[in-house]
């Protein structure tokens, strides 16, 4: 009873929040909204006995991207609305609807399907975090090693992007070419 | 209990939300928000079939997801304040240089 309690309260909440994400006008409201849909969302995780992956998507998404996003909007207008020209908003909420319609048959589908055997099942006695860890450094250790590495191949990428000329200064240095084009005419004349 | 059907509807909605708003925004910074709101939808699903068949597969895809993303936002945001930098905009219709 409870869990039904709490799953209704999430999903409407979360389908509140992400709407606001979608569809408000201001970076700053859609960036908080987003932050709180995700901390939600880390409530279903908690709801189905996956608390590891609850844990994670609070430190990695609530923690990390969004810090991340919040920096990120240091460098853009933020208070300013975003203005942006529709064409044919119709059109969206028909493809919106049809894709919902779409994914909702597609992930209703293998409820029907009952001969899917579970391939590393849950033990007994072991607590998600355990389990978790047995199998993910067991079977998908290959994967999890090319994520360290791509993990890797992103943070040297965005050093590169975002802190290469750091310390130059594009509207001092529009001054500074200014002043160069002026020097330059009264050379001329 | 409540059975997977209601997880993998909730998430159907959301990945369409999150759809909608990919063809919606026109807004760089505004269109990653999007696709934030598609990949948590996915890991829900996953979590939900993952903990109705009795299976960590689920789980691991959805750690895996998570990895993508946060890789993804990194090297994007630096590719949006490049053209920040560039165009002094993050509008499609500014920065867009193809006719088309």
């Amino acid at each position: 009873m409870y869990e039904f309690i709490a799953f209704y309260i999430f999903a409407i909440a979360t389908t509140i929040l992400f709407v606001i994400t979608v569809m408000s006008k201001n970076v700053l409201y859609s960036m908080t909204s987003l932050a709180a849909g995700m901390v939600l969302i880390s409530g279903f995780f908690f709801l189905l006995g996956a608390d590891f992956l609850g844990v994670v998507q609070l430190i990695v998404y609530v923690g990390a991207v969004m810090a991340l996003y919040a920096f990120a909007m240091m460098f853009f207008d933020a208070t300013k609305n975003v203005k942006e020209k529709h064409q044919n908003p119709a059109l969206v909420f028909l493809l919106g609807g049809l894709m919902a319609l779409v994914f909702v048959i597609m992930f209703s589908a293998p409820v029907i399907g009952d001969n899917i055997q579970a391939l590393y099942p849950i033990e007994d006695g072991v607590g998600n975090a355990q389990a978790v860890g047995m199998v993910l450094f067991t079977k998908y250790l290959v994967p999890f090693e090319v994520a360290a590495v791509m993990l890797l191949v992103a943070m040297i990428a965005g050093i590169i992007l975002a802190g290469k000329k750091m310390d130059y200064s594009l509207t001092k240095s529009e001054a500074i070419d200014e002043e160069m084009n002026v020097e330059l005419k009264k050379g001329e004349e | 209990m409540i059975g997977v059907n209601h997880y993998l509807i909730l998430s159907g909605l959301l990945f369409s939300i999150g759809f909608m708003g990919v063809l919606r925004r026109k807004n760089l910074l505004m269109l990653f928000f999007a696709t934030e709101v598609m990949l948590n939808a996915v890991n829900i699903a996953f979590a939900a079939i993952g903990s109705y068949y009795g299976d960590l597969s689920g789980q691991m895809f959805a750690f895996f997801i998570i990895a993508v993303a946060a890789s993804e936002v990194a090297v994007g945001l630096g590719l949006l304040i490049l053209l920040y930098k560039k165009y002094g905009s993050l509008d499609l219709e500014v920065i867009s240089s193809m006719k088309g």
